[in-house]
């Protein structure tokens, strides 16, 4: 079991609201996934700008990495550290030299996500400690997607919880299990597609990627991988201005969506709906197996 | 008519007060479900229970002689195992609506999703929309009714339940057959629409049910 949650505001006087909002349904979902939690949100586009999401052991050992690495690339790096992350904004071109040095400066420190506005938060405890630790219900954004793990596939460590990303702003939650995740780790390891735990979420998350690397849209990288990915899911994807959401043919895994002018949203059960505003009369849905669903701005 | 405030006094209040109502207060009336899981689960009495909005898990599970009317949609195995009784949900069900129920009447105004009726065991299910795949998988015995579409493989394995489809079906799953619609089973079908309160016509239903070739071992089939 896990639970799932997912908010995509088409109201944009809601955006200051997101965090709070998913924060709540996040918490609702704690029964389905007390192991530990993570949040994914889009935030405000600065133009030319990129963002890090960095995730260590030690808040400390964040001190100082910015100038480092602003040495190194030859640009101003701001950094911000809440509690286990730090979320760096640099300029887009410096990116992938920023990763770079960020591997020789402090090989310990993972990267959470990277991209133009995409901000990772996860770790182990329950959803509400979580979204504590990293002040969720004050991120403002158009899009969100959180989750709570129930492991069952890989141990419970902060990386092994979701969301997982998939490129530049793009990240996959699951609720399921892979049962052919082994041979596809070897896969996409022949392919040159490295993964890091031992987690079945995380090679969903590389497939897509390889599957993107090969000029596939995510849209077509999910629909290939409802004949490559054998096992239980329902994914919800996330990338810079969309949200999508597939079931296995089986969909033995929940889901409820639902949409009113102001957003659509997702839950892994209806209570997590609940508090969202004009739920009474929102389209209210189960999606269909096997199918692509998608929504961008 | 008694109301009970789910947000206020709490699940196990609940099913503890309707499990030990006795007299002749037998109308209920169940407000802030807020997709609360087991709502209404264990009755045994004929009470009249109406749950005002949606549901989540299990509501109206191994219900017997009550009514119970959910106003919104229910979540995974509404009337798991009913044994008679009553369960009327005005809006969609989630998968497995009334998996294993032995007797008893399912209505679901709306769409039902996938294993409606899995291992149904004597329970009519009457659905005003569609059912999704897999529907009626290994039924025994009990009636689906299915006034829209089914999904694939309906009435896989399906032993002696009796399955009337208005729309088309998807496919069929193993073993699963189209019959002949025999005036007693129109008679059947015009009782259980009326029963449900949905406005149908009786002609315009197949029947399906199974062809008895996975009843006995056969030599031919082993690997």
């Amino acid at each position: 079991m896990c639970g799932i949650v997912g908010l995509f505001l088409k109201d944009k006087t809601l955006e200051p609201r997101l965090g709070e909002m998913l924060t709540e349904m996040l918490i609702t979902m704690s029964d389905r996934g007390p192991d530990s939690a993570g949040i994914a949100v889009y935030g405000t586009d600065r133009d030319g700008q990129a963002k890090l999401t960095l995730q260590a052991a030690e808040p400390s050992q964040f001190e100082g990495l910015a100038e480092e690495i602003g040495n190194e690339v030859g640009a101003t790096i701001e950094q911000r550290v809440i509690d286990t992350h730090a979320v760096l904004g640099l300029p887009q071109d410096k990116l992938s030299a920023a990763r770079q040095a960020i591997k020789r400066l402090r090989p310990d420190i993972r990267v959470m996500s990277a991209g133009d506005i995409i901000e990772i938060y996860k770790e182990v405890g329950l959803p509400g400690d979580v979204a504590k630790r990293f002040d969720i219900p004050k991120l403002t954004g158009s899009h969100g997607i959180g989750h709570t793990r129930m492991a069952t596939e890989s141990a419970v460590t902060t990386l092994g919880a979701h969301p997982f990303s998939t490129g530049a702003d793009q990240c996959l939650v699951h609720n399921g299990s892979l049962s052919n995740h082994n041979a596809l780790r070897r896969q996409l390891a022949r392919e040159g597609i490295e993964v890091e735990t031992q987690n079945d979420t995380e090679v969903a998350a590389a497939y897509l990627t390889w599957k993107m690397q090969q000029g596939h849209t995510l849209g077509e990288a999910l629909e290939a991988g409802l004949a490559d990915l054998d096992g239980f899911y329902t994914f919800v994807v996330g990338t810079k201005d969309g949200f999508g959401v597939v079931r296995d043919p089986i969909a033995c895994k929940p889901a409820v969506m639902a949409e009113t002018d102001q957003y659509v949203a997702f839950g892994s059960e209806y209570r997590a709906l609940v508090n969202l505003p004009g739920i009474e009369d929102a389209r209210v849905w189960e999606p269909e197996p096997a199918t692509v669903y998608f929504w961008s701005h | 008519m008694q109301t009970y405030d789910l947000e206020a006094d709490g699940l196990r209040g609940l099913n503890a007060t309707l499990q030990g109502a006795s007299g002749n207060e037998t109308g209920w009336e169940v407000v802030n479900p807020r997709g609360s899981h087991a709502i209404a689960v264990g009755l045994d009495a004929p009470l009249d229970v109406t749950v005002k909005g949606s549901t989540g898990y299990y509501c109206a599970g191994m219900n017997q002689q009550a009514t119970v009317r959910v106003a919104g949609n229910v979540g995974p195995g509404v009337a798991e195992n009913m044994m008679s009784g009553t369960v009327i949900v005005e809006g969609d069900a989630s998968q497995y609506a009334g998996a294993t129920g032995h007797g008893g009447l399912l209505v679901i105004k709306g769409n039902a999703s996938s294993r409606c009726g899995i291992s149904m065991k004597g329970i009519d299910i009457v659905v005003g929309g569609n059912v999704g795949h897999m529907s009626a998988f290994m039924g025994q015995k009990g009636h689906l009714v299915v006034c829209g579409d089914a999904g694939d493989a309906l009435g896989d394995s399906i032993y002696e339940a009796k399955l009337f489809v208005r729309g088309s079906v998807k496919s069929l799953g193993a073993d699963c057959i189209e019959k002949e619609m025999r005036p007693e089973h129109v008679e059947k079908l015009t009782e259980l629409l009326e029963k449900a309160g949905i406005d149908a016509d009786p002609s315009e239903f197949k029947r399906y049910g199974s062809a008895r070739k996975l009843y006995n071992f056969k030599v031919d089939n082993a690997y």
